[in-house]
């Protein structure tokens, strides 16, 4: 799912202007077209089989010769669609040509913009499904450009060169405070956006470390987390405050922290929630949701058990229940924690996944197994009470539901069993209820997600906004940063309209 | 972050720690809890806030020393600082007058049963708390408890031999004793599960409501992994937020021993792991 965005008026002409600059036309000249559609997109240098015995970053960057040359194959077309597929609207002709101009830092200042977390996206964002699904390079050749890889080239050189040492103010202190509830992707952006326009701000984040699912979630092979480290500690040099171990809802609530001075408030306390099938022998010892494996993993450390005091089962048949990216995320870490057979238990088929295409291409180059259209429908446990197997059936595909994906529907017959010591169920994740549950007024929906105006994302209390998975159930990192922008620009109107 | 103010030993194996924590200090209620992490390698782990002083702004704790991560705590000296000490966690017990209240703790419920006692005294509650310990010298806060409440009892001596798992008739046979004499309207039970599961089979053919604080494994403490899910009443609920107090006689008692059971052999190895370098 992805929201691609309508140009606005004023984005059609900020690209059209940058379009027409002299230096823009005169490196469009430089390279004719025939020639840059010949040069074939590079391959993103990625570790050998060596990778499944650690947690160390798969993925190693483009080198600066690569991605020069990746940058060149952009056309800079005088109507970029891949614009339009981003969910954010960044200027990607943009900040890809001054990439082939050599031009890096400024690069990465373009890209911050509009993005504020460009390391994290360029490497998480389902760019096959928004940016370079609609790239007209591919249109012709079959092939895109490398939008994502030329993201992150730009982020992490800007990062190890100190580029970003001092983002800018660019307001005078207002003297406004501003609570921010969440130290995820959505609640980072905001802190940032109303630091930079003089407001004071707090992020009080429940967990004792910052970066949200970008932390507990994202494993460190795909996304490591001193990248989160360091965009945390670019927003304390810009005065934002971080409180730890602070839980909004019970450490405070939202109305305790008015009576300390905070005037306007974002929610941005994502999708921690997790969802269960309710079939019998889910309460075994050894079945995980996809929350705890990957929180005790990533966040507490536990592949490094003993040295870290937290445990997890490492599994040898280690199966994850789920297609999405956490679940890719799960049966990628249960590899790396030693499991011979780590599976994929998926109810729909391979095209149907929703995870990111690179997930899975590298989930199988790592020896993961694919069980596909099959359904757990029971657990079977030993006498230590730990699960020693589970029972599943197999689906064939019916009729589309109201996602537009075809139904699974269960084969009668079908039944088989499959050993497992471990299993992590990945199939979702629901808005966290703490805050709805202790905030009054505040208008929910069905499925526990905060209600908010689409263009500001206000809630149903005054000076209260909202944004993230919170509002959208569990999405992406690129529209929880989308709505983090669109929500501090509304916040920070409420602010000064306040005297 | 919050710094340790003091730690004591209660009883060979008990330990009170005392924390700078002036958040919690102002918001915490009798049955709540708080997570804490001794250490940067270290766990998350629940432990029941046992007092407070909101004007000071600190809070205690009092916990068993068993594994790893208690230990650890048991020797935090003042001015330590915990990376995680994060809370008021769970829903806090139920208080109101239900007439006369038994109140039982064994291991580390005494503590956390001070806050309660005095909470339902002061809603007009008779209130009769019962600790249990191994031996006489395992008893701690007595006379703190015994301030708290009506009439303060002690069972101490040796359990049934036999398997762990063994209900126990002599606690059983003692807890329905009190609440036929006392008349009894409600009970709570703190402690190890085992304590809770045998004093809710004894009150539960005397029709007397019995809420257990359950003591499942826990990691995060706000509702986001489940790893602290229990069966209640059939269904499956996360003892950090939809508990941690629940209806003694509707709990799966096997499942919650099993479950909490489930890492023994990570404990022994982490524990063993810690003496050879702490006591080479």
């Amino acid at each position: 799912m992805s929201d691609k965005s309508k140009l606005s008026p004023e984005t059609e002409s900020r690209l059209k202007a940058s379009f027409n600059l002299e230096w823009r036309k005169e490196l469009r000249a430089r390279i004719p077209v025939k020639e840059r559609l010949e040069i074939g997109r590079r391959e993103m240098p990625a570790r050998g089989h060596e990778r499944v015995r650690d947690f160390l970053e798969v993925n190693q960057g483009l080198s600066v010769e690569e991605a020069v040359l990746e940058a060149k194959r952009c056309l800079d077309c005088g109507r970029p669609s891949c614009v339009s597929g981003c969910p954010v609207g960044i200027d990607i002709p943009g900040f890809i040509k001054l990439i082939e101009a050599g031009e890096f830092a400024a690069s990465a200042r373009k890209l911050r913009e509009t993005n504020s977390l460009p390391a994290v996206c360029g490497r998480v964002c389902p760019q096959e499904t928004q940016c370079e699904q609609v790239c007209n390079v591919a249109k012709t050749t079959g092939v895109p450009v490398a939008i994502g890889n030329l993201e992150r080239f730009a982020a992490d050189l800007a990062m190890r060169s100190g580029t970003f040492a001092s983002l800018e103010r660019t307001a005078a202190p207002t003297g406004k405070k501003a609570a921010v509830v969440g130290a995820g992707p959505a609640g980072l952006t905001v802190a940032g956006e109303l630091a930079k326009l003089g407001h004071s701000v707090t992020v009080f984040e429940a967990l004792h470390q910052p970066g949200g699912v970008l932390v507990y979630g994202i494993p460190e092979f795909r996304l490591p987390n001193r990248i989160l480290w360091a965009e945390c500690g670019l927003l304390e040099r810009l005065g934002v405050e971080f409180r730890m171990n602070f839980i909004v809802g019970k450490t405070a609530t939202i109305e305790d922290l008015r009576a300390d001075g905070y005037e306007a408030f974002f929610i941005g306390t994502g999708a921690g929630l997790p969802n269960f099938m309710n079939i019998p022998g889910e309460n075994l010892a050894g079945i995980y949701s996809a929350n705890e494996y990957l929180t005790r993993v990533n966040l507490l450390r536990a592949c490094e058990f003993p040295v870290a005091d937290t445990p997890v089962f490492r599994g040898k048949r280690t199966a994850v229940v789920g297609g999405g990216n956490v679940a890719l995320d799960s049966v990628r870490t249960a590899r790396r924690l030693g499991a011979e057979k780590a599976m994929i238990i998926y109810r729909r088929s391979r095209v149907e996944m929703p995870a990111r295409a690179e997930e899975v291409r590298h989930a199988e180059e790592e020896g993961v197994e694919f069980h596909f259209l099959t359904v757990p429908i029971r657990y079977i446990g030993d006498s230590r009470g730990r699960v020693a197997a589970v029972e599943c059936q197999r689906m064939e595909l019916g009729e589309p539901d109201a996602s537009g994906r075809r139904k699974p529907v269960p084969v009668p017959g079908s039944e088989f069993t499959l050993e497992v010591d471990v299993v992590v169920v990945a199939i979702g994740q629901s808005p966290n209820p703490l805050i709805p549950q202790t905030t009054s007024g505040l208008k929910v929906g069905r499925w526990g997600n905060i209600e908010v105006d689409p263009e500001t994302m206000a809630t149903s209390l005054p000076g209260v906004f909202a944004g993230g998975d919170i509002v959208r159930g569990g999405a992406t990192v690129i529209l929880a940063m989308g709505d983090g922008r669109r929500a501090a620009a509304a916040m920070d109107r409420y602010l000064c309209e306040k005297r | 972050m919050p710094r340790v103010v003091k730690t004591e030993r209660l009883a060979p194996n008990t330990f009170l720690m005392v924390v700078d924590s002036a958040d919690v200090a102002r918001k915490c209620q009798p049955g709540q809890f708080v997570m804490v992490m001794p250490d940067e390698n270290g766990e998350r782990i629940p432990l029941n806030i046992a007092d407070w002083d909101r004007e000071r702004g600190q809070v205690s704790v009092v916990f068993l020393s068993l594994g790893t991560t208690t230990r650890k705590l048991s020797r935090l000296k003042a001015g330590a600082e915990l990376p995680v000490f994060a809370g008021p966690l769970g829903k806090p017990v139920e208080i109101a007058r239900f007439g006369t209240v038994l109140l039982v703790g064994g291991c580390y419920g005494p503590g956390a049963l001070l806050p309660i006692a005095s909470a339902m005294k002061k809603a007009g509650n008779r209130v009769v708390v019962l600790t249990e310990a191994k031996a006489p010298n395992l008893l701690y806060w007595q006379e703190e408890l015994g301030r708290a409440c009506d009439r303060l009892l002690r069972l101490t001596g040796r359990r049934g031999a036999g398997r762990e798992d063994e209900r126990e008739p002599f606690m059983g046979a003692e807890v329905a004793g009190i609440v036929k004499e006392e008349k009894v309207d409600r009970v709570m039970v703190i402690g190890c599960t085992h304590l809770m599961a045998s004093v809710a089979e004894a009150t539960g053919p005397l029709g007397v409501k019995t809420t257990v604080m359950l003591n499942p494994i826990m990691l995060d403490g706000t509702g986001m992994c489940g790893a602290c899910r229990v069966s209640v009443a059939g269904r499956t609920c996360f003892a950090c937020v939809d508990g941690p107090e629940f209806d003694g006689h509707k709990v799966d008692w096997d499942e919650l021993h099993l479950r909490r059971k489930a890492y023994l052999d990570h404990e022994l190895e982490s524990l063993c792991r810690w003496e050879k370098k702490n006591y080479p």
